[in-house]
């Protein structure tokens, strides 16, 4: 298991790889924002988590569809699938490579890039713990609608259509949960929520996905 | 060890329209079967259905659990790692230690950190059957292994095989050429199945009309 973690990062960082895409695309929309919503350093902090959770959620799905659909074309999902590792370990296995290679830069990215949305100083700490707590979900779901769609041509439009409603909860839970942080209320219940989200998404979708793999590969 | 594939009155299916049935035949260990049959026959999908990559339609696969190791069209080689990253991980995921054979027998060992993408076709294909060796399965089955291969790395071939089944191991191999090897030939051309599924449904329809 190891083994395969120890590749899918090691084909993130190689060329052509997926790694610092997503990190490049959070930092681009974290810079556009300002221009678009205008200079104003009290609306920009205001807005600051709300706008990083978006990012990162966005910047997360654009990463998605590689997470099994290389190795369905090249043929290394029909050899994983009869290697002695359970499907459900593969796709436990893969999703941490993808939350260590896309979900992690974008949580320790997040508070830094806050600086440039003049976010209050409370802010750095909750969006961190926040994104910490919220990014895996993003990276479970993500790994279950990408094993949805691993066999179709182009399939990355369904994909996002597929989970960006299943990233509400986490997006919701999160964004509010940084903001109420920031604004010195007490944010016990959001915070729980998010944790118990990433908690029910880690324990159940590998089970989901690895029966979609399964049907998607005969 | 009891190493018997049984395959009895199978049934297999390509998206959902079965085009092999009644299928039954053996292969013990020390065992080479050679499937013949004309393209689109349905042998990689009888292949597949051995190796449970997809359900059979009727019939049973009898075989001891993890005893396969699949060679397919696709080598399943990552583009970005070498020679020597792409057979050690394999190895890895299957805990065997034989990665160094693998390269020595098919020849690689000059190639060992030469990425992926910058192989031949003939020697990537080299490197996909190198797998098997590092997969240490006791049942290979193993579909058109020769293409792309000259004559003299398909020669290494039929001896990788000779020693896998000389070491009681046991093959199954979809191929059109002559590997010089002392095997069984299996031809699935009588097994095709007919297609008279919706025909039947429609006679029944016109029953109950009648």
């Amino acid at each position: 298991m190891i083994a395969l973690l120890v590749r899918d990062m090691r084909l993130a960082v190689r060329a052509g790889g997926g790694f610092g895409l997503s990190l490049a695309f959070f930092l681009i929309v974290v810079v556009l924002v300002p221009f678009g919503v205008g200079p104003e350093g009290d609306m920009l902090g205001r807005i600051a988590p709300g706008i990083l959770w978006v990012g990162a959620l966005l910047s997360c799905l654009l990463s998605l569809d590689r997470i099994f659909q290389l190795d369905f074309e090249d043929g290394s999902l029909d050899l994983l699938a009869t290697a002695p590792i359970p499907m459900e370990g593969i796709v436990a296995v893969k999703a941490l490579a993808h939350w260590l290679t896309t979900g992690l830069p974008l949580v320790i990215a997040g508070p830094l890039f806050g600086a440039l949305l003049n976010m209050p100083p409370a802010g750095y700490f909750w969006v961190f713990v926040t994104l910490l707590l919220g990014t895996p979900a993003l990276s479970v779901i993500g790994a279950f609608g990408a094993a949805l769609t691993v066999g179709l041509k182009r399939g990355g439009l369904l994909l996002s259509l597929l989970v960006l409603p299943l990233y509400m909860p986490t997006l919701i839970f999160g964004a509010e949960a940084a903001a109420r942080g920031i604004d010195g209320f007490d944010n016990a219940t959001p915070l729980l929520m998010l944790a118990g989200i990433t908690a029910a998404a880690i324990a159940l979708l590998p089970f989901a996905a690895a029966a979609a793999l399964r049907i998607n590969i005969s | 060890m009891s190493l018997r594939l049984d395959v009895h009155d199978l049934t297999v299916a390509r998206g959902g329209v079965p085009i092999l049935e009644g299928l039954s035949f053996g292969l013990q260990a020390g065992e080479v079967l050679v499937l013949r049959g004309p393209n689109g026959s349905g042998k990689t999908t009888l292949l597949r259905t051995i190796a449970g990559l997809q359900p059979p339609m009727a019939g049973s696969v009898s075989l001891p659990p993890e005893a396969i190791a699949y060679g397919a069209h696709a080598d399943g080689l990552k583009a970005t790692l070498t020679v020597e990253e792409n057979l050690t991980f394999w190895g890895k995921m299957h805990a065997t230690d034989a990665v160094e054979d693998a390269l020595t027998h098919f020849n690689l060992s000059a190639l060992r950190s030469r990425a992926a993408q910058n192989l031949s076709a003939g020697q990537k294909r080299r490197l996909g059957l190198a797998r098997l060796l590092v997969a240490g399965r006791p049942i290979w089955l193993l579909d058109e292994p020769t293409v792309s291969l000259d004559i003299a790395s398909v020669a290494l071939f039929a001896e990788a095989v000779r020693a896998h089944v000389g070491a009681g191991g046991a093959a199954l191999i979809a191929t059109h050429i002559d590997l010089g090897l002392e095997a069984r030939v299996f031809d699935v051309g009588p097994f095709k199945a007919r297609h008279d599924g919706p025909r039947a449904a429609h006679s029944a329809f016109d029953e109950a009309l009648a």
